[in-house]
């Protein structure tokens, strides 16, 4: 049986980068609590388009939790009030009938406001291409299994991959730090061994542009790991702080 | 440089001279216990420090220790808060399994400095100071006894161990973990020891202050 629900939405309007934004409220009745998150959200679009409104711009793509765009800090929380799930991924049943739901964008130096809840995440695609890869001359395609990998050390950077650069981590730092976001792209090709050879310059790369674009310092709240989507575990930090002290001890 | 110019670096620096404290603090501590088991051997140990070269080498190494630590401390924290942005968001939640103490390391630094001006003021100043000037120090034990058995003195130095004590409970397991030393398995039990080593030197420290008040209530 479906059942509805009545909210308030208070939304953080914003016209551009450098304009001055401001929270709107909003009122939506029946509202079905087997809808997304989103998806309430196209309903209130509609809403406003209906009543000649400008609608409230908001960054999503797959829907399904694996492309990292739903950029949203809802509740005090990003990604809203559920764990280890993506804003697309999260429903109305999370929320009661009368509730005030508070939706701000990621807020973060590094990640300047577009428009409304959309943010620029472009910093965490630099950090990528500063160094996120393994250089490889694409010739024949090597059999699968012929390096052998220890099965704990796949799953560390399969568990570590998992991570799809949402920002989230950034977001939920007091310090602005996107340390966990790095130490995941760091870690799941460290961890391998056709990552290890260039594992040191990789790590002074990516840090380095961490830093230049003006992401926080890590204190270690774990803010970060209690807010990731994919759980992507606080220790990848360590690794992180392990890979680069060594690649500087030994220069 | 890179322990200056990466964030890393710059945590590499506040986990070592963080850590190098945690030790002093372990040292310090257990010469106090001395102070209870017995009183001369107390005055023992204040006269062979004194104002003699290691224990002025020492004095000059741990002052440096403390200002690397303080300055590096408003450094990251000026840069931390530049780095989340110009607007604040308007609705903050706590999350699951963030400690209080690692949110408040300044705000309780900064009581440990205060702290750390009176103890100056009540010990150091009598004894080394003194000493260094040419003239003749103050009684430990006297120190200890008079300091201590005033009740806010003793209150003081207590709210001043309640903040060592949570600066520590993160300290310990953040100054490892900054150092690379941690993963999946150790986290627990890192954490586990810094609640052991703050826990530890804090009841070291308290309990001479607690044991000289109450003495100087009987008396
Ligand atoms: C007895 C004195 C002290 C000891 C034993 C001590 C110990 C430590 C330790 C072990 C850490 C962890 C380092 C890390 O996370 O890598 C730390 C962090 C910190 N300390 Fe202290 N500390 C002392 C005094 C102070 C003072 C006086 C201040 C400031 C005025 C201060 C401010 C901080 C701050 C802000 C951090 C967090 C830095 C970060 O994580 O980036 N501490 N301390
Ligand atoms: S580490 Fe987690 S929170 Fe950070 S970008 Fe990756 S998936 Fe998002
Ligand atoms: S829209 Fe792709 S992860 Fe949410």
């Amino acid at each position: 049986m479906e059942k509805t629900i009545n909210i308030t939405l208070k939304v953080w309007r914003q016209a551009g980068p450098k304009a001055k934004g401001g929270f709107e409220t909003y009122q939506l009745d029946n509202i079905s609590t087997d809808s997304s998150f989103l998806e309430m959200l196209d309903v209130l679009n509609e809403k406003l388009v209906s009543e000649r409104k400008e609608p409230v711009v908001f960054d999503h793509d797959c829907r399904e939790g694996i492309c990292g765009m739903c950029s949203l800090y809802i509740n005090g929380h990003p990604h809203g009030p559920d764990s280890a799930i993506t804003t697309c991924q999260l429903h109305m049943r999370k929320f009661k009938n009368g509730d005030t739901i508070t939706v701000e964008p990621w807020r973060s130096n590094a990640f300047p406001v577009i428009k409304d809840l959309m943010v620029d995440r472009r910093a965490y695609d630099k950090i990528m291409q500063a160094g996120g890869f393994v250089s490889v001359n694409t010739g024949g395609v090597p059999d699968a299994n012929a390096i052998p990998i220890p099965k704990k050390d796949a799953d560390e950077a399969m568990d570590a991959a998992s991570c799809i650069g949402c920002g989230a981590c950034a977001a939920a730092c007091k310090n602005g730090s996107a340390m966990l976001f790095v130490a995941a792209k760091v870690s799941q090709l460290a961890l391998l061994p056709q990552g290890k050879v260039e594992a040191a310059r990789r790590v002074k790369a990516m840090l380095g542009k961490m830093d230049e674009l003006g992401f926080g310092n890590c204190t270690n709240t774990g803010a970060c790991a209690a807010e990731c989507p994919k759980s992507v575990s606080l220790s990848n930090i360590a690794r992180l702080n392990r890979e680069y002290i060594c690649a500087k001890f030994k220069d | 440089m890179w322990l200056f110019n990466s964030s890393v670096g710059r945590k590499f620096v506040m986990s070592i001279t963080g850590a190098s404290l945690v030790l002093f603090l372990l040292f310090h501590a257990s010469m106090n216990l001395v102070a209870i088991i017995s009183p001369e051997g107390y005055e023992w140990i204040c006269e062979m420090l004194g104002a003699n070269w290691y224990a002025l080498v020492g004095t000059a190494g741990l002052g440096f220790l403390v200002f690397v630590h303080i300055v590096y401390a408003f450094i990251l924290s000026i840069q931390n808060y530049r780095a989340r942005g110009t607007e604040r968001y308007a609705v903050v939640e706590r999350q699951d399994g963030v400690e209080w103490a690692s949110k408040n390391m300044l705000a309780l630094g900064l009581i440990i400095v205060l702290g750390l001006c009176m103890h100056l003021a009540h010990f150091w100043a009598k004894m080394q100071l003194v000493e260094i000037l040419g003239e003749e120090p103050a009684s430990g034990m006297e120190l200890i006894r008079m300091t201590f058995s005033k009740w806010y003195w003793a209150a003081l130095y207590m709210v001043w161990l309640g903040a060592l004590w949570f600066h520590l409970t993160h300290g310990v397991w953040s100054a490892l973990h900054s150092l690379g030393l941690n993963n999946n398995i150790w986290m627990p039990r890192i954490k586990c020891l810094s609640n052991i080593v703050a826990t530890l030197v804090v009841l070291m420290f308290a309990s001479v202050v607690v044991y000289y008040f109450c003495m100087g209530c009987c008396a």
